[in-house]
């Protein structure tokens, strides 16, 4: 292993510039002549918009201009586009209301845009906007998925009868329903996944700007995905071609799959520099994020699992409703979909699946995918089902998932549910994890605590999830309208360093560490030689950018196929040069040799000479060294493992104090150990979070309640436990480097870990199952609620 | 319209200002130290903290007219001809940031801590991030950064 | 925020009267912790921003007499890292220490916080649990009148808080349940033994800062945790948000009195 290549702990090399607080987040951009914008928000859940009136606004100090829905559509603006096509169970397509960028004729959620005012500074700006006289006439709203399918609810889209979206459906129910029918035991469950903000530290940000004498357009915008807003926008809403369009993404401060979408700011900036003839910044407050940003999760689900008399699982039986919110997000419709019902088979051998899903148009802020997408929800409601069935049978929780386990010699397994698993062993996690978190010595911690008055749990979870989206040609018969590959270009300087330009786009992960790390351990070349660009669509190629913990899987294997064509030339010059044959070169540790001899070119020297071809095959060859390589990858990835949580419950008050937390994930191949750890423990972070501490709550009427940070409980320092972190590999069968992916299981693998232990806490009270978050309050009612027998046993 | 003359990071500087700017704004639209950042509006992630006159402080929730006279401190004070502050060497080192948003306000936070403490537990640094939020890292590796950049400013005698 | 006229005044009495001129539209401003996250939600529009912050002697700790002063412009971290009031009252620096955050407790200030009288703060519980005396530019106010609501004060218009005086007790203790989110108080209760007796109050809980009687009887003929077990809270007027209903707020002040009680020792 070279020292800073595969393998390798290698400190970052974009921390310098954060540390010294000279990171460029898109905020920081100052461009010339820059004006501000401030976008004027629904504080209605549902109202109709009578009337607009922006004139006394337009005559406000600094104001330079005041735009509308209608503006928007006068112009011929297009709405904000769902990407991916959920079918329902019939054939018939989903249904797509319009989504214009500033509302037109109703407001459908506390949040959306209903005027922008651009001014000279912020401030004023959101001076002028309180002067605009909007003339809602309220309508009545609904805020749950629970009050949009009552029969009669309010009707939040005429195209949408029943606020039905879609009514999908995987698998064969009457098979299921057989197997049921004739079950030694059903272990049933009905469950509620949490709304959650994503709230990245930075607020999402954008800047349009307009070139008069080139007709360019630049829109500078916090995206994990730069190319694919650019698509959007261009295309679908702006109808601008690209080549007129560059979409430049800096550093962005945390994404966690908020920022994949194409947001209305984002369209209205751009759109409306040209009409001002500077250039617009919009930056959102929190409180705008709150309720602009899209949301996560929000499940609700009835889910059965039959089994037999030896506890082995028959079958799985899944009803789920999912809140869209009030519009269609970029992907929100493939999340309860083919991100969730496809996982349902986890990392056991239940043979039949049936999963049908719901999703429902709420007057909420549109939900889409965060950090797990999916997964999380799949996951939970399996890890939890599986404890419960294990309570009902009086079996142990690990016994149980030993019994259903694939085995480590099954690979490739065909799910019940579409997938193809191509590698793991889910026993060797489960055995290092519980070895870890001294699963054995448990009982002991909880009869000393309980001596302390507290009532200790402990949780277990063995997750998969699957990543490394997509397959293109997959994703697109089930739905897809976008290609899931990624790109990268290699550019070989003339003296042997090297820019890569990669479609992936990090926004926090450490790309610009780990792909050096893949070019400098391939190339032999040292790492600072690497040069790490994304983020701009004027410089990178078509690609498709960072979440579903895609960009080494599928990114950094476009980024080894670009250098192994960089070789592969190498290969001929070298051979040119050395007077020998093509086929009897060897690339190795930096240098072209001819095989069995000492006779040999560094990779410097290839360089120079691709770029002074002096002595060069001209005849046969370009001269030059710069490839780029598109990869579409074969299959998705399935990381996997164990993770386990143990804690304690102060009963007088319900708090819940987290007193170890094990994971132990099989990523694939780890190029950087601290990168791929320091990705868990974020993630695992984020799903206490949701277990102990996030809620996003609506009023009945619409209104968010937790609409900052003073409501909205992120996880804070001293919330959240040491993590402890282990990798075990089992190496993906089917990209070069053997990699999974490791952003998201964190927050996967974590949630139903945590739940699973507070109901161990609670199991004297009776306690078979708490919606997460489990606070406070929540805790010490269901410990009050419990009936004193229960109590006392 | 209110005049201010204060250092930053040792420097004079002064500035016109509506007494509505606060701080931050001072900082990062008139004088160009976009490092100090804003994260919510309810003074609560901490991306904004600085230290005025020796003491951590949350410069969206001050004006900067009451940072007139006053000695600031920014995150692009620290480090010295490009070499960096023990402090922000531990962040590198121990992986204690990601995408980097919190973490000019770490440091700053960090820092004003080891004035008070020295050799602060896990429990204690735990403790003393109440106001700084970072949604990347779950804080381990921050705990661990400050820690050891504590350890790192005992030994240099800082 | 919207714009205001600031001034920084250079004596007590100017900023007495530049709060008087300005009528209904003047504000006072010391560390702005509240106030300023009022202003950015532009929930509050002063015509005038007094900021008192030049006024150093109004900072500073006393303890004389058997009493702890301290002055309006006393930071939450002077407080809690003060050694004469660790010594003193170490149940008053801990409940300085446990305000907000260490950035909150550089700006914030005992005067300004028991001005704002927040019905989640923290110091109301110590003024009223402790007995102490709100001195203002005009006059002494104890701290059974100071509190009259929720964010409302005995204060009259123009009126100024300079120093809040805390007699030593006997025993003090402090205890927090904090809400998850914000961290300001869902409960917390300062219990007290003191030389007129033991005094438990409560912030959090109710609109404002109340006392609980019943527990200071049990207290008064026996200090000691076990004596508040059992007397009740009524939820009946207590708040309620999505973090803690009236009956859980109720269930905490029954826990918080008794470990305050436990801290006290």
């Amino acid at each position: 292993m070279a020292q800073d290549g595969i393998g390798a702990s290698v400190r970052r090399k974009e921390d310098f510039r954060f540390l010294i607080g000279r990171g460029l987040y898109t905020d920081d951009i100052k461009r010339p002549g820059q004006t501000h914008a401030y976008i004027l928000r629904s504080n209605q859940a549902h109202a109709e918009l009578r009337k607009v009136d922006t004139e006394a606004a337009k005559r406000m100090p600094g104001v330079l201009a005041v735009f509308v829905g209608t503006d928007m559509e006068a112009d011929k603006v297009g709405g904000l586009p769902c990407g991916w096509l959920i079918k329902n169970k019939d054939g018939s397509p989903m249904k797509e209301p319009p989504h214009p960028p500033l509302a037109i004729g109703r407001v459908r959620h506390v949040g959306d845009p209903v005027a922008v005012v651009v001014a000279e500074t912020r401030e004023q700006a959101k001076d002028a906007a309180e002067r605009i006289e909007v003339d809602y006439k309220p309508l009545p709203a609904v805020a749950s998925i629970a009050a949009a399918i009552k029969p009669g609810a309010p009707q939040i889209w005429d195209v949408a009868p029943g606020n039905t979206c879609y009514d999908w459906h995987i698998g064969d129910k009457a098979a299921v329903d057989a197997v049921f029918a004739k079950a030694h035991h059903v272990a049933k469950i009905d469950l509620y996944n949490n709304r959650l903000v994503p709230n990245a530290m930075e607020p999402r940000a954008a800047i349009g700007e307009y070139d008069a004498a080139s007709g360019d357009y630049t829109l500078y915008t916090t995206s994990q995905n730069p190319h694919v807003i650019r698509l959007l926008m261009g295309a679908f809403v702006l109808h601008l071609p690209e080549h007129k369009l560059r979409v430049y993404a800096p550093d962005v401060g945390g994404g966690f799959g908020s920022k994949i979408y194409h947001y209305a700011e984002e369209a209205i900036v751009t759109w409306a520099a040209p009409k001002v003839g500077r250039p617009i910044k919009w930056t959102a407050e929190r409180s705008e994020s709150f309720m602009s940003d899209a949301h996560g999760r929000d499940h609700l689900t009835h889910a059965e699992m039959a089994l037999d008399k030896d506890g082995k699982f028959l079958a799985l039986r899944v009803a789920t409703n999912a809140n869209m919110g009030a519009y269609l997000s970029t992907f929100a419709s493939c999340i309860p979909t083919y991100l969730y019902a496809t996982l349902l088979a986890g990392v056991y051998t239940t043979p039949i699946v049936y999963c049908e899903v719901r999703a429902v148009f709420t007057n909420t802020v549109p939900v889409d995918a965060y950090r797990g997408a999916g997964r999380p929800e799949a996951t939970f409601l399996l890890e939890r089902l599986v404890d419960i069935a294990a309570r009902d049978m009086k079996m142990d929780p690990v016994a149980i998932r030993r019994k259903n386990f694939i085995a480590a010699t099954a690979f490739p397994y065909q799910t019940p549910v579409a997938l193809q698993y191509d590698s793991g062993n889910y026993q060797a996690t489960l055995d290092q994890a519980l070895k870890a978190a001294d699963w054995a010595g448990f009982e002991g911690r909880r009869a000393e605590a309980k001596k302390r008055g507290k009532l200790r749990g402990i949780g277990v979870s063995t997750y998969i999830e699957a990543c490394g989206i997509a397959p293109s040609n997959v994703a697109g018969a089930l739905g897809a309208r976008a290609g899931l590959f990624e790109a990268a270009e290699v550019r070989v300087h003339p003296t042997g360093s090297v820019t890569v330009f990669t479609g992936s786009h990090s926004h926090g992960q450490g790309h610009e560490t780990t792909f050096s790390q893949l070019v400098a351990d391939q190339l032999g070349i040292p790492f600072d030689n690497v040069e790490i660009v994304h983020g701009d669509t004027a410089k990178i190629p078509f690609g498709m950018g960072t979440y579903g913990s895609r960009s080494l899987a599928v990114g950094g294997t476009a980024l080894v196929k670009a250098v192994d064509k960089i070789i592969a030339k190498g290969k001929k010059i070298a051979a040119h040069m050395l007077e020998a044959s093509e086929a009897d070169i060897e690339f190795k540790d930096g240098k072209f040799t001819v095989a069995g001899t000492d006779r040999s070119k560094a990779f410097g020297e290839i360089a120079l000479s691709a770029y002074i071809p002096h002595n060069y095959p001209l005849d046969q060859l370009e001269p030059g060294l710069d490839e780029t390589a598109f990869y579409d990858p074969k299959n998705f990835t399935f990381p996997a493992g164990c993770h386990i949580c143990e804690l304690e419950i102060d009963p007088q008050t319900g708090t819940t104090h987290i007193a170890k937390f094990t994971a132990v994930d099989d990523v694939g191949r780890v190029i950087n150990p601290m990168i791929v750890e320091g990705q868990v423990q974020g993630g695992v972070g984020q799903g206490i979070g949701q277990a102990l501490l996030e809620n996003c709550v609506y009023d009945k009427d619409g209104q968010l309640v937790t609409g900052s940070m003073l409501d909205y409980c992120m996880p804070r320092a001293d919330d959240l436990p040491s993590i402890g972190v282990a990798t075990h590999a089992t190496l993906c069968a089917h990209n070069p480097l053997g990699v999974k992916g490791c952003g998201e299981v964190g927050a996967i693998g974590s949630p139903p870990a945590v739940i699973n232990a507070v109901v161990d806490a609670l199991r004297d009270y009776g306690v078979k199952h708490m919606d997460m978050p489990a606070t406070p309050m929540k805790v010490w009612q269901t410990i009050r609620a419990a009936s004193p027998k229960q109590a006392a046993e | 319209m209110p005049q201010v003359s204060m250092t930053v990071n040792g420097k004079a500087v002064s500035a016109t200002v509506e007494g509505r700017t606060l701080l931050v704004q001072l900082l990062r639209e008139q004088l160009g130290l976009t490092g100090t950042h804003v994260g919510c509006d309810t003074s609560q992630c901490g991306a904004c903290v600085v230290h005025v006159d020796g003491k951590s402080v949350k410069s969206c929730t001050m004006l900067a007219v009451q940072a007139n006279g006053a000695a600031v401190a920014t995150i692009e004070g620290l480090a010295t001809n490009g070499k960096l502050h023990p402090m922000q060497e531990a962040f590198r080192d121990n992986h204690g940031l990601q995408c980097g948003f919190c973490t000019p306000g770490m440091v700053m936070s960090a820092l004003d801590l080891v004035k008070h403490n020295a050799n602060p537990s896990e429990t204690q640094v735990r403790e003393w991030l109440e106001g700084n939020l970072c949604r990347c890292t779950g804080y381990h590796n921050i705990v661990k950064s400050i820690q050891a950049g504590a350890a790192a400013m005992r030994g240099a005698g800082r | 925020m919207y714009e205001f006229n600031y001034q920084r005044p250079k004596s007590l009495a100017d900023a007495a009267k530049a709060l008087k001129s300005a009528g209904d539209g003047g504000k006072l401003v010391a560390g702005g912790q509240t106030l300023i996250p009022t202003l950015k939600q532009r929930l509050a529009q002063p015509s005038d921003l007094i900021d008192l912050g030049g006024l150093k002697d109004l900072a500073g700790i006393k303890v004389e007499g058997g009493k702890v002063t301290i002055g309006a412009l006393t930071t939450h971290a002077e407080v809690a890292h003060s050694a004469a009031v660790q010594k003193a009252i170490p149940a008053l620096a801990a409940l300085a220490e446990g305000i907000g955050d260490p950035q909150v407790r550089n700006r914030g200030t005992i005067g300004g916080s028991v001005a704002n009288a927040d019905p989640a703060a923290d110091y109301p519980a110590g003024v009223v649990g402790l007995g102490a005396t709100v001195h203002t530019n005009e006059r002494t106010i104890a701290a059974d009148q100071f509190f009259t609501g929720l964010f409302t004060t005995a204060l009259k218009p123009g009126e100024i808080v300079t120093a809040v005086s805390f007699p030593v007790p006997q025993k003090a203790g402090y205890a927090k349940f904090p809400n998850p989110a914000s961290r300001y108080c869902v409960v917390a209760v300062m219990a007290a033994k003191t030389a007129d007796g033991v005094r438990v109050a409560v912030t959090g809980a109710g609109p404002s800062v109340f006392r609980v009687k019943e527990m200071e009887a049990a207290l008064g003929k026996n200090w000691a945790p076990a004596a508040v077990d059992g007397i009740k809270v009524a939820p009946a007027n207590l708040n309620q948000d999505i973090h803690a209903s009236a009956e859980y707020r109720a269930h905490l002040v029954g826990v918080m009195a008794r470990r305050a009680i436990e801290a006290a020792g």
